[in-house]
């Protein structure tokens, strides 16, 4: 028994054991708890008499859930289109060896290091109406310009895309950029042999070959646009309305103001298996090239 | 030159054309951050006649100043002072705990050899995506069971558990890297696995402890939902506080205010940012790529 111990003290299963416990129990447990939760009929207090999946029926005809799913689609088809847009496009220019490329990179990463929070409150002022672009432009002269996305509820899910791509882009731009400094140089210079013309290169030729590159990207913002939570908090609290209310928003808020635990839940667990369903081609990618 | 045709060997007006594009993009980059700083420290006065974007008439100190001290969070009027305060004692030894945990996690994982380790892998790297709702309550109730829900030590704790997955995998990926014969090298001499990993491995270990400190202390400085539901009342770190700031009546009359709170909030992570620099970049781009 003594000799099995002072084994155990030269290989790291203990370590892996214990790890494997605490994700076990943090991580998986409270998703088999609130899984659980999502069959009761719980509200302000967990009571576990079960009724099925009645609280996943609810959703479904909760308004404010079909809205803020609604919302999470449309936000994150324009936040992913124009993070990689802006992204590989910003990454191409710094990849030709610009002048003063430390500068702009450092303009177009420094998002990076600021909170959402504070993200959220610097784009909703510089877009109130009264106070930023529109008031600017207006003293300007132009007094009929308008542009008040953010107090329209057609909108202002728009001007969330606007914050979140002035965040994100940076990051594409530093994976894409690592992806073409990765490109072999051979296949520039067959390019050049060629004469393809550089646009066409880089959508027939480079990109479809960075595949993996934009696979992470996209996999990366996808969580983002799943989680987010922070943002909209920040800028415009899910309104005008419920115009801009989104799934995480919906969660938190009936775990935590609204007393709903069941239906609260019941939302958390869709959450999770939207990530999964996301990530399942990802992982299953990443486990068979590792085979 | 391996890359594609640089900016010397471009037709004219592409080069024109592509330092327009970048410059633009900058100003889109910068706008927020300006209009936030010109505007903590432009007296109200020069709001109320103008805009944001106007630039002040004289610079007063006095926004930061209440800002800092005497600013309301609801009945409190003490300013963002006690965040900051609060920000670092729960950021400090959550990075701190965090770095250790996950080079220890990272380590063993990469030393541990099982026909079970590509399985302990993936129940990683989903963890790395579960949206925190789906594990919230649970946890919450957990924490009041161990008596640390709303206080430093519960922030803390989840800081680092939330986060573990995360480090974990970045320590796994460096120590995959280093060769074996290290690390056998100190058990032939008798040191224990813990030993090994405290006097020979973590030594070694400087460039990924860096990006994974920078990392953690980004994320946990901005966090916003966990420290709101588990840091409790007197324990709120700045970001909740200037939400706080931002959306009490009182304070809403003077944007000034908000916006010198706001900067507040920002600049240790800008800091961070600034004084890092290519290891800012790294962390990002490796974190980035998850597994």
């Amino acid at each position: 028994m003594t000799r099995w111990f002072q084994r155990q003290m030269f290989r790291p299963t203990f370590t892996v054991v214990a790890f494997f416990a605490v994700i076990a129990i943090f991580f998986y447990g409270s998703i088999g708890w609130t899984f659980l939760m999502s069959l009761t009929k719980s509200s302000l207090m967990p009571r576990y008499d079960f009724v099925g999946f009645e609280k996943y029926a609810d959703l479904m005809d909760n308004k404010r859930w079909i809205v803020s799913c609604i919302n999470m689609v449309v936000f994150g088809a324009l936040f992913i289109v124009g993070s990689l847009l802006l992204g590989s496009i910003l990454a191409i220019f710094i990849d030709r060896g610009i002048r003063f490329e430390g500068v702009f990179g450092t303009i177009f990463l420094y998002p990076l290091a600021i909170s959402l929070i504070v993200t959220g409150l610097g784009w909703r002022w510089l877009l109130d109406p009264t106070l930023g672009i529109q008031a600017m432009v207006r003293d300007m002269g132009w007094e009929n310009f308008a542009f008040d996305w953010i107090t329209e509820p057609d909108r202002a899910i728009y001007t969330l895309v606007i914050a979140s791509v002035w965040r994100s882009a940076g990051l594409v731009m530093i994976i894409v950029l690592a992806g073409l400094r990765s490109v072999d140089g051979d296949l520039w210079k067959a390019i050049r042999m060629e004469k393809i013309p550089q646009w066409r290169a880089y959508v027939q030729v480079i990109f479809p070959g960075m595949r993996p590159v934009f696979a992470s990207c996209i996999v990366l913002l996808m969580s983002e646009v799943i989680r987010g939570y922070d943002l909209i908090v920040a800028m415009t609290n899910g309104g005008p309305g419920i115009s801009t209310e989104m799934p995480a928003k919906f969660a938190v808020d009936f775990f935590f103001s609204r007393m709903n635990l069941s239906l609260a839940s019941a939302a958390s667990i869709l959450m999770l298996l939207l990530s999964l369903l996301m990530l399942a081609p990802y992982l299953y990618s990443e486990f068979r090239r590792r085979d | 030159m391996s890359s594609p045709a640089n900016a010397a060997a471009m037709p004219r007006v592409a080069v024109v054309g592509m330092y327009a594009f970048l410059i633009v993009s900058a100003l889109f980059f910068l706008a927020p951050f300006l209009v936030i700083l010109i505007n903590s420290v432009k007296p109200m006065a020069d709001i109320r006649s103008g805009n944001l974007l106007t630039l002040p008439s004289e610079i007063t100190f006095e926004p930061w100043r209440i800002a800092w001290s005497s600013a309301c969070t609801g009945l409190d009027c003490s300013g963002i002072k006690p965040g900051l305060w609060n920000s670092i004692l729960i950021t400090v030894p959550a990075v701190v705990i965090s770095v250790l945990t996950g080079a220890l996690n990272g380590y063993a994982l990469a030393q541990w050899r099982s026909r079970f380790a590509d399985w302990l892998m993936l129940f990683i790297l989903i963890g790395l995506f579960v949206p925190y709702q789906a594990m919230l309550y649970p946890t919450v109730k957990i924490l009041s069971g161990m008596g640390i829900f709303r206080s430093y030590t519960g922030i803390i704790f989840v800081h680092v558990v939330y986060g573990l997955p995360y480090t974990t995998l970045l320590f796994r990926n460096f120590y995959v890297g280093v060769p074996d014969e290290i690390s056998r090298a100190a058990r032939m001499e008798g040191a224990s696995f813990l030993r090994t990993f405290w006097s020979v491995i973590l030594p070694i270990s400087t460039n990924i402890i860096v990006v994974v400190a920078i990392l953690q202390f980004t994320g946990i400085w901005n966090d916003y939902l966990l420290g709101l539901i588990f840091a409790g009342n007197d324990n709120l770190p700045m970001t909740v506080q200037l939400t706080n700031i931002v959306n009490n009546s009182r304070s809403a009359a003077e944007p000034n205010v908000n916006m010198a709170a706001a900067l507040l909030a920002a600049i240790p992570t800008l800091i961070v940012y600034f004084v890092s620099g290519r290891y800012f970049v790294r962390g990002i781009a490796t974190g980035a790529v998850k597994g």
